[in-house]
């Protein structure tokens, strides 16, 4: 049985939808991990939830980044373990200097909460092995502050080496400015670190893991990374 | 006592919806003679009087840095003013 360990944070808001979709819906084991913990204990993986850590004061994930687990995660997300970071959880891993850029306000500045479409750009990874490649998939965003932004040659760097795992595109799968959400960079939705055992996205696969929530495609990114 | 005042704005180039809002405010208010407004965000730190000015410039050059600004998106300026007790 594989065993996930789910950061919590004050303020985090989708660690219990991880927990369960783990332990309920792919019946694997999943534990709480309190953000005030000093020892990581042995985990398959480790997902960092949506939700607003410390109220997003200053800059989101900005204050979580400094959480004492934050530096057992860093250790092992430097080992080569995997770690997914879902909205803010996203917002960690670049506070966090784990992956590169930064999300700033969307660019007309509203909460959007919706559904979207992704594009599949590379499913050569630890996060999208089920999917096809250029797969339209479905997944739930909720945020205000999900627009990606990086310097032009991280940009460049990241879509050459295969880094860009999804992008926000409309239902036939073509990358529009109508179907990006936030104004992110190149519809940017998802990053790999270079290593690629660290994958951050805002949207939420956690919250599409069974029909009664419209979509059941963020079951196949947690399938493909407990390798079920 | 020292006190320094930080300021952290947004990098040129990187859009601030927050400012760009205002602007808009602004004009809808018939405010025409205010070519723009940047919006960013203020910090008060205090030091003890018995630091020496380098080391207050050291530790908030290294707070905006770690903590007070993101480097990737923000620029910070600072001043620092020593005030009697």
């Amino acid at each position: 049985m594989k065993k996930v360990g789910v950061l919590v944070f004050p303020g985090s808001n989708c660690d219990y939808d991880a927990y369960y979709g783990v332990k309920k819906v792919l019946k694997q084991d999943a534990e709480f991990i309190w953000h005030k913990d000093i020892k990581l204990r042995y985990y398959d993986a480790i997902v960092i939830p949506g939700g607003f850590s410390y109220g997003d004061y200053l800059r989101a994930g900005a204050i979580a980044r400094f959480s004492p687990i934050m530096e057992k995660v860093k250790e092992y997300a430097e080992e080569g373990n995997p770690v997914i970071g879902i909205c803010n959880g996203f917002q960690i891993l670049l506070e966090t200097d784990l992956l590169p850029g930064a999300l700033i306000p969307n660019d007309h500045l509203k909460f959007r909460c919706d559904d979207v479409n992704l594009k599949v750009i590379n499913n050569d990874t630890l996060f999208t092995a089920r999917f096809e490649k250029d797969q339209v998939v479905q997944l739930p965003i909720a945020h205000q502050r999900g627009n990606y932004y990086a310097e032009d040659k991280v940009i460049e760097q990241l879509e050459q080496e295969s880094r860009v795992v999804f992008k926000y595109c409309d239902a036939d799968g073509n990358i529009t400015e109508k179907a990006n959400p936030n104004g992110s960079v190149n519809n940017i939705a998802g990053i790999l670190n270079d290593e690629g055992n660290v994958l951050g996205m805002m949207p939420h696969p956690e919250r599409a893991m069974e029909k009664i929530l419209a979509s059941t495609d963020g079951l196949e990114v947690f399938k493909s990374l407990l390798e079920m | 006592m020292y006190k320094v005042e930080v300021i952290v704005k947004y990098k040129k180039g990187i859009l601030n919806p927050e400012a760009k809002t205002i602007n808009n405010a602004l004009r809808s208010l018939g405010y025409n003679s205010i070519k723009n407004v940047q919006s960013g965000k203020y910090f008060e730190l205090t030091f003890p009087a018995d630091l020496k000015k380098s080391e207050v410039e050291n530790t908030t050059d290294e707070v905006c840095h770690k903590l007070l600004s993101n480097p990737v998106i923000e620029d910070y300026t600072y001043k620092i003013e020593k005030e009697q007790e």
